[in-house]
C-alpha cells in the first residue's frame, strides 16, 4: 500500500469536503457503502446481474435462434451417428442428445435456478424468523418445544426425506414441481435460520430498550415485531444471502436425480443428468459452469455482506 | 453426566421415531399406490387387488402403522416388495460400499481439513493461506453431483490416468487394488466438498485459540512453537471441529446417494434411491431408520466426547 493510499484510508470514507453538512447514516446504509467498496462483492454483483439478464432474456434468445426450449431438432442438430453436434452457427452452444438447443435451455435453466434459490430462501427466512422470534421471546414451554423441533428437523437425513417427499407428490406439471421443490428446500433450511434468530432474540430481550418498551405499555406482539425485528436485519441478511447458493445447489441436486423440476422445463441439474459428457463436452460445461459461477458469485457476495455488516468477522477470502 | 446421557438418548429415540413415522406417512399418502407400481401399468384390477391384499396394504392405516412399529422394535424390517428378500440382508449386503466410501472420505477431509486449516492459521495471509481459501470457496460452492461428474472426466478422460476406474464396489478383502482403483475418485469427490468446511472451521478456531492467554503462557515457558501449536493450541481448537465431524459423518450416510449414483457404487444410497423410484416401501423405511440411527448415534458420541476432549466443558 502506498503512502497516498494510506493517507486516503486515514480519512473516514464518509468525510465530506469542508462546508458540507454531516449526515447521519443508518447501519444498513453504512453496510451497503462498505459493500460497494469490496471489489470481490462488486465483481460478484456484476456476474449475478449478467446471469439475471441471461435469465430474463431467455425468450429473446429463443426467438432469435428460432429454437424454443422444448423443441427437438434431431435431424439438423445431430450427426449421422445420432450424436449431438457441438457449438455451431445454428446452435451457439451445441445441442443435447435429443437435438435441443443448449444455449436456450441454459437460459431457461438460469430462470429456474435463480427463482428457486431466491424463493426458497425467502420462504425459509420468513418461517425461520417467525419461529425463532417466537421461541426466543416467549421462552418457557413454547421455546422448549420449538427448539426441540428445530433440533429434530436438523437431524433429519434431509436428502433422503426430500427425495421421498418429491416422489410422493410427484407432480406432473412444471409449475407444481417448481412449487414443491421450493417448499421442500424451505422445509429443510428454515431450522438453521430459526436457531440463529432464537439465539439473537434471547440476548436482545434482556436489553434496556425492550424493558423501556414494556414499561411504556407495548404488547408482546409489538415488542417482538416492532422493537426486536429491526435489530435482526444484519444476521438475517447475512444468513439468507448464504442460503441462496445452498438452495440453488439443493434444487440442482434434486433435478439431477430426476425428482426436482419436471420436464419439459429445463433446469441446470436436469441438463447435467442427461449429459453424456465423454463425447459432448458442452453438455457438461455449459450447465455445470453456469451453476458453479452462480453459486460462487452468491457465496462471495454473501461473504462480502457479512463483512459489511460485521467488519470483525472471519472472512472466507482473506485479503491484505 | 449420567442424566445428560439419558436425556440425549431419549431425544435420539424421539428423532428416530419422528423420522421413520414421517417417511411412513409420506409413503402411505402417495397418490401412486405401491401395488400399482409393482403390478405395472397393464395389470388388471384383480391383480392389483391381490397384490394389495398380499402385502397387507388393505388393512387400516393405524393397523399397518402399529405392525410396522412392533416389527421394527423387535428388529424385523420385513421383506422387499420387489425382490422378496429380507430387508436386513439387502441392507447388510449394500452397507460395506457406503461405509468404505464415507470412511475413506472422512479420513481425507478430516486430515486434509485440519492440516490446511492449521497451516492457514499459523501462516495467515501467506500464499498457502490464500490458495487454500480459494479452494474452500470452490468446495463450498460446487454441487456434489457436479464434483462427482467432473473428477472422472478430469482424471480419466483428460489427464488420461486409466488406472482409475468407475464401476461397482469391490470388497478390499477380495481385490485390494481394484478396490482402490474404484474408490479413490469417489473419496476425493466426497471429501473435496467437506474439506472446505473443515479448513475454514480449523482456521477460525485455531486463530481464536492462538490468541488466548494460556498460549502466551506456554510460549513464555519456552516451549517449542510446534509444541505450543499442536499440544496446546490444536487440542482446544479441535472441540468445534469434532462436533462438526460427528454431525457430518452421520448425515453423510444419507447424502452418499448422489456420489454412489454417479460412480455406480452399489451402496445404500443407490439402494434407497432405486427403492424410492420403485416404491419398495420396506427397503425405504429400513434405510431411513438406519440413516437416522447413524445421525443420532454420531451426535450422541459427539455430545459425550465433548467433555473428554475439552476439560473446560462441564456437562450438568
Amino acid at each position: 500500500m502506498s503512502l497516498t493510499e494510506l493517507a486516503a484510508d486515514a480519512v473516514p470514507a464518509d468525510a465530506e469536503p469542508s462546508g458540507r453538512k454531516i449526515q447521519g447514516r443508518s447501519p444498513f446504509r453504512l453496510a451497503m457503502s462498505r459493500l460497494m467498496h469490496d471489489k470481490m462483492a462488486v465483481a460478484s454483483i456484476v456476474v449475478l446481474v449478467l446471469i439475471i439478464l441471461f435469465a430474463i432474456g431467455a425468450p429473446l434468445l429463443a426467438s432469435w435462434t428460432g429454437h424454443p426450449y422444448g423443441a427437438q431438432y434431431p435431424d439438423i442438430a445431430r450427426d449421422s451417428w445420432g450424436l449431438p453436434k457441438g457449438p455451431s452457427k445454428q446452435f451457439w452452444l451445441g445441442a443435447d442428445p435429443l437435438g435441443r438447443d443448449v444455449l436456450v435451455r441454459a437460459a431457461y435453466g438460469a430462470r429456474i435456478s435463480l427463482f428457486v434459490g431466491i424463493a426458497a430462501t425467502v420462504l425459509a427466512t420468513l418461517i425461520g424468523v417467525v419461529i425463532g422470534v417466537l421461541a426466543g421471546y416467549i421462552g418457557g414451554a413454547v421455546d422448549a418445544i420449538l427448539a426441540r423441533f428445530m433440533d429434530v428437523v436438523l437431524s433429519f437425513p434431509y436428502l433422503l426425506v426430500a427425495i421421498v417427499i418429491a416422489t410422493t407428490f410427484r407432480p406432473h406439471s412444471t409449475w407444481l414441481s417448481l412449487l414443491l421443490t421450493i417448499t421442500v428446500i424451505a422445509i429443510f433450511s428454515f431450522a438453521a435460520m430459526a436457531r440463529i434468530v432464537r439465539g439473537q432474540v434471547i440476548s436482545l430481550k434482556e436489553k434496556e430498550f425492550i424493558e423501556a418498551a414494556r414499561s411504556l405499555g407495548a404488547g408482546r406482539m409489538r415488542i417482538m415485531f416492532v422493537d426486536i425485528l429491526p435489530n435482526l436485519v444484519a444476521p438475517v441478511t447475512v444468513l439468507s444471502s448464504l442460503l441462496v447458493p445452498t438452495s440453488i445447489v439443493f434444487e440442482a441436486t434434486l433435478s439431477f436425480l430426476g425428482v426436482g423440476i419436471q420436464p419439459p422445463m429445463p433446469s441446470w441439474g436436469s441438463m447435467l443428468n442427461d449429459a453424456d459428457y465423454r463425447s459432448s463436452l458442452w453438455l457438461l460445461f455449459v450447465p455445470g459452469g453456469l451453476l458453479l459461477l452462480t453459486t460462487l458469485a452468491f457465496n462471495l457476495l454473501g461473504d462480502g455482506i457479512r463483512d459489511a455488516f460485521d467488519p470483525r468477522s472471519e472472512r472466507l477470502i482473506t485479503r491484505k | 453426566m449420567f442424566r445428560f446421557i439419558i436425556r440425549r438418548l431419549l431425544f435420539g429415540i424421539l428423532v428416530l421415531w419422528l423420522v421413520t413415522t414421517t417417511v411412513f406417512c409420506l409413503l402411505h399418502i402417495s397418490p401412486t399406490p405401491v401395488e400399482k407400481m409393482i403390478a405395472g401399468p397393464r395389470a388388471s384390477a384383480a391383480t392389483v387387488a391381490l397384490i394389495r391384499h398380499n402385502l397387507g396394504l388393505d388393512r387400516p392405516f393405524l393397523v399397518q402403522y402399529w405392525s410396522f412399529l412392533k416389527d421394527t422394535f423387535t428388529g424385523d424390517l420385513g421383506y422387499s416388495y420387489v425382490t422378496q428378500a429380507k430387508v436386513s440382508s439387502i441392507i447388510a449386503d449394500r452397507l460395506p460400499a457406503t461405509l468404505w466410501l464415507v470412511l475413506g472420505a472422512a479420513v481425507l477431509w478430516f486430515v486434509g481439513g485440519i492440516t490446511t486449516g492449521v497451516l492457514s492459521a499459523t501462516k495467515a495471509r501467506s500464499l498457502l493461506d490464500r490458495t487454500s481459501t480459494g479452494f474452500v470457496l470452490l468446495g463450498l460452492s460446487i454441487p456434489p453431483f457436479l464434483m462427482a461428474l467432473l473428477l472422472p472426466f478430469l482424471f480419466i478422460h483428460e489427464i488420461g490416468i486409466t488406472w482409475f476406474q468407475t464401476g461397482q464396489y469391490v470388497s478390499p478383502f477380495e481385490d485390494p487394488t481394484l478396490f482402490l482403483q474404484r474408490m479413490i475418485l469417489p473419496w476425493l469427490a466426497l471429501a473435496f466438498l467437506i474439506v472446505a468446511t473443515y479448513t475454514r472451521l480449523t482456521r477460525g478456531s485455531m486463530m481464536d485459540v492462538l490468541g488466548e492467554d494460556y498460549i502466551r503462557t506456554a510460549r513464555a515457558k519456552g516451549l517449542s512453537e510446534r509444541r505450543v501449536i499442536y499440544r496446546h493450541g490444536l487440542r482446544a481448537a479441535l472441540t468445534p471441529i469434532v462436533t462438526q465431524f460427528g454431525v457430518d459423518i452421520g448425515a453423510l450416510i444419507g447424502s452418499t446417494i448422489v456420489t454412489e449414483k454417479v460412480f455406480g457404487l452399489q451402496g445404500i444410497g443407490q439402494l434407497v434411491y432405486n427403492s424410492i423410484v420403485k416404491g419398495d416401501t420396506p427397503v425405504i423405511l429400513g434405510v431411513t431408520l438406519l440413516t437416522a440411527l447413524f445421525v443420532v448415534v454420531a451426535n450422541l458420541i459427539v455430545d459425550i466426547g465433548y467433555s473428554f476432549l475439552d476439560p473446560r466443558v462441564r456437562v450438568d
